[in-house]
């Protein structure tokens, strides 16, 4: 079944996943595209960062030959939140509360892109070099 | 009103960046950015925009961007608005989210005739002037300023997330992604449950309310939550 994957900011319809209980079986491509995650000799790197697999849990997270990835293995395994629709078919992945702690406390300002109202994206590195007060406001 | 600070101090290689938490986009902040009608009075004088701020005011000149995801809130932990963060040109936080020139004034509006006693006008325009003049000290003096924390102080000062907080964070993203797509009332139900599990997030609360119904937001479910925080702030005050 088609399973669309909210996957930190990005959003990835996965139209071959399998879902059965609380895995969520995708293929590599797939997962890779829905979240960066690759499947590597050492475990599932996201660029330089690899997470080896549980000794003798091989088969909670891998499986057909290493052509599937249980993506929900994973976020359980780092301590992300996973929330789900049935329905629809979306599974949405927050990012792990003690990463975020942590890059909060390391002071460094994360980086985004927005548009604004005429649609001109703008991220919050062009303004490198100056001083800069971000202030959230809402119409509600 | 942030544009008069922004033109006094625009020369100084200094910028606002304004984040519209706002699921429903342009549309829902347009008249708000580009306003064709005042602000009421009272309205100004409940955020304590001084007349200072008022004679200077016109159409923002520094980026007013939309976060439809409440993407800076998750980034930040921005729980509230407004709230602000301080950056430097190293792109170093130099004070986390904090209420940005708000306080609980507002909770002594008197709801039959939305008057203003004078007391809480006044203390809505301590908060706001102090709050401001404290940007500009930093705008003048960088780390020498003492409104720019060291880092020790600042790192003291960020608010964690709970694993319960970050569960919240993502059955509202589910929530907003579903109301997105049509399915609302699918996403009202976890959205909220994203309000229940994070009562502290007004951010999360008020949207919510505001996807359910226009006008929720600042309606009788708003007031009775605010009410029911009794001795609490609904605005910490900025530690400045």
């Amino acid at each position: 079944m088609s399973v669309t994957i909210l996957y930190e900011r990005g959003e990835y319809a996965a139209p071959d996943a399998r879902v059965e209980g609380d895995d969520l079986w995708l293929g590599l491509d797939d997962l890779r595209a829905a979240t960066g995650w690759e499947l590597k000799p050492e475990g599932a790197c996201l660029g330089e960062r690899c997470v080896p697999i549980p000794h003798g849990r091989d088969a909670e997270f891998v499986r057909d030959g290493g052509r599937r990835f249980n993506l929900a293995a994973l976020a359980r395994l780092l301590g992300s939140p996973i929330a789900r629709d049935n329905r629809y078919g979306v599974w949405a992945f927050g990012e792990p509360p003690a990463a975020r702690n942590q890059a909060l406390r390391s002071l460094a300002a994360p980086d985004f892109t927005l548009p604004d109202l005429d649609g001109r994206m703008h991220s919050l590195a062009e303004y490198r070099g100056m001083k800069r007060i971000l202030m959230a406001w809402a119409s509600w | 009103m942030w544009q008069g600070l922004y033109q006094e101090l625009k020369d100084r290689n200094f910028i606002v960046i304004a984040i519209a938490l706002d699921s429903c986009g342009a549309d829902a902040v347009r008249q708000w950015i580009r306003a064709t009608e005042p602000t009421p009075p009272p309205m100004l004088e409940l955020m304590g925009w001084g007349e200072r701020e008022r004679a200077a005011a016109g159409a923002p000149a520094y980026p007013c961007l939309i976060d439809e995801k409440h993407l800076v809130a998750e980034l930040y932990n921005i729980v509230n608005v407004p709230m602000a963060v301080w950056i430097d040109e190293r792109g170093h936080i130099v004070r986390p989210a904090e209420s940005a020139g708000a306080c609980d004034a507002f909770r002594k509006l008197d709801l039959t005739d939305f008057s203003i006693p004078p007391a809480a006008a006044a203390q809505a325009k301590a908060a706001r002037t102090s709050y401001f003049d404290a940007i500009r000290d930093w705008v003048v003096k960088g780390e020498k300023s003492a409104y720019a924390l060291r880092d020790n102080e600042a790192r003291g000062r960020v608010a964690g997330l709970s694993e319960q907080d970050a569960r919240a964070n993502t059955l509202f993203r589910l929530g907003q992604y579903l109301f997105a797509q049509g399915h609302r009332e699918d996403a009202l139900a976890y959205l909220a449950e994203a309000r229940r599990l994070r009562p502290d997030s007004w951010a999360i609360a008020r949207q919510s309310w505001e996807i359910e119904e226009a006008g929720k937001a600042s309606g009788p479910d708003f007031w009775a939550a605010v009410q029911a925080l009794g001795d609490r702030p609904y605005y910490p005050p900025a530690k400045l």
